[in-house]
């Protein structure tokens, strides 16, 4: 059986937004999103890139693995659910353990909240509401196969930290050509400075 | 997009949105009940015209879910998503308002209705028929495009009706008029996929059409190469494989210099321009007006690029050039849109699948509306007014004699005029927001002040119906139905899913209800929308944009129709020109064109470009999306846009508050100091009313055939709030001729003897 779940292609991105205004639309959290969109860096360019949980599955949801109170429940096919609002005491631990930096603490529900990946839509076949808005396809929801078929870009579901490495349900997209995703080396390469400067290859305007 | 929300709220400490903007969370308790019905209809805002369901409960809308549909596969920008939120908003104008006493106070619709006809019965007694004037605008059904056209013409006999369209694209409308003989872009969008190479020029397609970037980007999944032709780092620029950023104002000379690359170098399809085309001798010898040092110094862009662009662009098997307002706002805006068709047929691109040009057309019904007669000199289905046959054809679709049909009127900026020097004393504006929509709005406010009455049709309260003598509520879109006509020229429809609000009633039925107690209902006896569109399929029967074989139900059957359609049996034509044009000799016309500068620039004072556009949480004037809190929210102000360079010259830090002068007036607002634009050039959004309005600065001039304004280019300067505003101060090059100079009042270049205005007719 081949297994749905979202890819994240940030170079397709163009930060609409239309992915938070239709999760505020989902019935299971009606008005709140549990996605974001953030610029890289506004100072520098109208890059901009989606969040959103990626429902890791190995090592499994560290969310889920600290929460002292079990409110963070995983169904079967993988997908971690927000934390049951009956047993979640509010302590927050899930925010710090995720590497991802998803889930959320709503200070005034003392709750936390996060993507459970439309689980009303997706177990009958729908498609997340993000991914079915998302005008761009930046985040697009199917299988891998069909992926690799239809697109472009290298779309990867292991995220390395260093030595830590996650993999997980989503995927991200990276550009042709580039192999992994390691979020050390990239904070290492940023803090050499040479992006910084300001300074372009060539003169791009006269 | 281009804007990040901490921009405006910088205390913002998360990022998730939980319910801090926007409805109150009973709103979402209500919109989280089971919805008993699913209506089918398409977006309130752009041309795209994206379908969606309305999700209903107990006759109001609740929500919206995804609809997959051909061109929009399910899609919704965020605009699209919140539209549903119109219906039940708070803001909703549920009864009528009479001024008195200086203020506008609730009245009755009779009250209402009998004041304004008294009005214009007494006005036109006096002064003519021509002193009341319909102002339209193209964000509404064809339907009711048509009544407004036949409403001017049939109930008041007035010449004096033009459109919002006008400060659209109707300077791509006028050259796809000239060149192909036909207003309506050639492709449906699934067949962008097909080329091989897509120039955008002048269209930050992802903010304006955020669902028609999904068949970009599946080109460029297929191989093609992207090419961006913008002053700003826009998303598409940002991962083109080529940026082009061009001077505000340089777009003929940049694409006449392509052109001649694609000459010299023997890019030219030559068999294709001897045996479809009229006309290449001459173009081909006005492409050579600049050397290629010339146009790097008229457009800044590097030699080298406009080179690259060039021979990717004309090797590409199959080639489609996509473009916007960026070079339609433009006092050239014709010769732009010419320029970019020159290039595709010397290519010979134009028909072919994928290939061409492809005009983006801004409106909901921005295509709709420019074709069913509420332009100043034209007659449903694209017939001109001046036509004796289309005039008797028309005249005999509605019952009036020929001669009662009135002659072409004035374009919407030249109406401005008329209204200000008294030649118009009464003004029904509908679907339109003059105060923020017309550039130079300092004069626009004076010849709305000088309308009595300044009737206006809304359904928020506008910065133009703030200043109306009477205010009548009016539907939104899903509480009317009708048909839009997308900016593919798919005839899509838009099914009711409520009532209006109060006492609030469709726009038609105003107009219907208005002719009747002028003494013409006999003539407007519709009682439904569907009675309308059966009398326009009609009156477009035999005329350019021919809807008559279009029904809804072969609408609904064959997911949206393309015009021409000119029997039921026809199953439209989604593309055009594929072996002929529509000029009688069914060859595409070539017409050369040459560089002139922008009515107005940068020079003494005034240092730099200023050039206005859009973000996509916004739409057109923001009557409706600054009134949706989760759009608003994401944008609540305008802002303005400057290079580092610049901004580090002017000792001007990110997200100061600065003030932006041109020679017409200045305004404050705060500074977004970006590399994504050029050193020489500043951005400032255009949705914003009042003291937040751009159009307080922009230049009035307008393209001399269309009447376009130049929106896209005028001299500015941009200066910290601490220092001295010389209000004397100048040194703006003005590059004014008579037929480009501002067609609203006053005449700021030669006297009005010089330049009979009056006589001229818009296009």
């Amino acid at each position: 059986m081949t297994v749905k779940t979202m890819f994240l292609d940030p170079s397709r991105c163009i930060g609409c937004r239309a992915c938070e205004a239709a999760c505020r639309e989902c019935d299971s959290h009606k008005g709140e999103s549990m996605i974001m969109i953030d610029f890289a860096e506004r100072g520098w360019s109208v890059a901009t890139q989606p969040t959103l949980c990626m429902h890791c599955e190995d090592p499994v949801a560290p969310c889920a693995q600290v929460c002292p109170a079990l409110a963070i429940l995983i169904t079967p096919d993988g997908v971690v659910q927000q934390a049951d609002p009956s047993r979640c005491i509010g302590c927050a631990n899930c925010v710090y353990a995720c590497p991802f930096g998803v889930p959320k603490f709503d200070v005034e529900a003392r709750l936390m909240k996060k993507c459970n990946l439309c689980y009303d839509r997706t177990s009958q076949d729908l498609k997340p509401w993000c991914a079915s808005a998302c005008p761009t396809q930046a985040i697009w929801y199917g299988d891998y196969e069909e992926f690799v078929n239809e697109r472009q870009g290298n779309a990867v579901n292991v995220t390395n930290f260093g030595t830590q490495r996650v993999r997980t349900k989503v995927y991200h997209v990276l550009p042709n050509g580039t192999a992994r995703l390691d979020v050390a080396a990239l904070l290492a390469e940023s803090e050499g400075g040479a992006e910084t400067t300001g300074a372009r290859e060539e003169a791009w305007v006269l | 997009m281009t804007i990040n929300k901490d921009f405006f709220d910088p205390e913002r400490s998360i990022n998730y949105d939980l319910q801090t903007s926007g409805r109150s969370p009973e709103a979402w308790t209500d919109a989280a009940r089971a919805a008993e019905r699913f209506v089918p209809t398409h977006c309130s805002f752009c041309g795209v015209q994206c379908a969606m369901y309305l999700r209903v409960k107990d006759g109001q809308v609740i929500g919206v879910e995804p609809r997959n549909y051909p061109h929009s596969r399910g899609s919704l920008c965020p605009k699209g998503v919140v539209a549903y939120q119109q219906a039940n908003h708070p803001d909703r104008l549920r009864y009528p308002m009479v001024r008195r006493n200086g203020t506008l106070v609730r009245a009755s619709w009779d009250e209402a209705l009998s004041f304004v006809v008294g009005r214009w019965q007494a006005i036109q007694a006096e002064h003519g028929k021509d002193a009341v004037a319909i102002y339209s605008g193209s964000s509404m059904t064809n339907e009711k495009c048509y009544l407004m056209g036949k409403f001017a013409r049939v109930a008041l006999g007035t010449r004096y009706i033009d459109y919002n369209g006008r400060l659209c694209m109707s300077s791509a409308a006028g050259a796809y008029e000239k060149a192909f003989g036909l207003d309506r872009a050639a492709i449906p969008m699934p067949d962008i996929p097909l080329a091989d190479v897509i120039l955008v020029v002048g269209s930050n397609v992802a903010e304006c059409f955020p669902v028609a970037m999904q068949w970009i980007w599946r080109a460029r999944d297929r191989g093609a190469r992207i090419i961006v032709v913008d002053p700003r780092e826009t998303p598409i620029a940002r991962t083109a494989d080529l940026w082009l950023p061009i001077r505000p104002g340089g777009d003929v000379a940049l694409l006449n210099a392509i052109l001649k690359i694609l000459i010299d170098d023997g890019m030219v399809d030559e068999k294709y321009v001897r045996e479809r085309t009229n006309g290449w001798d001459d173009v081909r010898a006005a492409a050579g007006q600049f050397s290629l040092e010339e146009t790097e110094r008229i457009t800044g862009i590097p030699v080298h690029r406009i080179l690259a662009a060039a021979r990717l662009y004309g090797s590409a098997r199959t080639s489609l050039i996509m473009h916007a307002r960026g070079i339609e706002h433009s006092s050239h805006g014709v010769d732009n849109c010419l320029a970019c068709i020159n290039l595709a047929l010397a290519r010979g691109q134009v028909g072919k699948p994928g290939g061409g040009t492809m005009m983006l057309t801004g409106q909901g019904n921005g295509q709709g509306g420019r074709e069913m007669g509420q332009k100043a000199a034209q007659l449903p289905g694209y017939r001109h007014i001046d036509d004796p046959d289309a005039r008797r054809y028309i005249a005999g679709v509605w019952g009036i004699p020929e001669p009662e049909l009135p002659g072409a009127g004035v374009s919407a900026p030249d109406m401005v005029r008329l209204m200000a020097n008294g030649t118009i004393k009464s003004c029904l504006v509908m679907c339109s927001n003059l105060m923020v929509s017309l550039p130079d709005n300092a004069v626009v406010e004076r010849a709305l002040d000088n309308l009595d009455p300044l009737v206006v049709v809304d359904f928020f309260m506008s910065e133009t119906a703030e200043r109306a003598d009477v205010v009548l509520p009016s539907a939104v879109w899903c509480e009317d139905e009708g048909t839009t006509t997308n900016l593919e020229g798919r005839v899509v429809r838009i099914n009711q899913a409520a009532e209006p609000p109060g006492e609030a009633r469709r726009d038609w039925e105003i107009a219907c209800d208005l002719a009747r107690r002028l003494g013409r209902g006999e003539f407007f006896t519709f009682q439904s929308a569907r009675e309308i569109w059966d009398e326009l399929r009609v009156a477009t029967k035999g005329g350019i944009a021919d809807y008559s074989g279009i029904t809804y139900e072969k609408i609904d059957a064959q997911d949206g129709v393309f015009w021409p359609c000119a029997s039921e049996d026809s199953e439209g034509t989604p593309r055009l020109f594929t072996e002929r044009f529509a000029h009688a000799d069914g060859r595409a016309r070539m017409i050369p064109v040459t560089y002139r500068p922008p009515a107005e620039t940068p020079g003494g004072d005034f240092p730099f470009y200023l050039t206005t556009g859009r973000v996509v949480y916004q739409y057109l004037s923001g009557n409706q999306t600054r009134r949706l809190a989760f759009l608003n929210s994401q944008a609540p102000d305008p802002w303005v846009e400057i290079h580092p360079t610049a901004a580090g010259r002017l000792g001007i830090p990110n997200e100061d508050v600065v003030r932006v002068r041109t020679p017409r007036g200045a305004m404050e607002l705060r500074a977004l100091v970006t590399p994504t634009i050029r050193p020489d050039t500043l951005f400032i959004p255009f949705h914003y009313g009042h003291r937040q309005a751009v159009n307080q600065l922009t230049n009035a001039a307008v393209d001399p055939m269309v009447r376009i304004p130049e929106f896209k280019c005028c001299a500015a300067t941009i200066e910290k709030l601490g220092a001295p505003s010389a209000a004397a101060s100048k040194g703006a090059t003005e590059n004014l001729t008579a037929a480009n100079a501002p067609a609203i009042f006053p005449y700021q270049v030669a006297p009005p003897a010089a330049r009979p205005v009056e006589e001229r007719t818009a296009h």
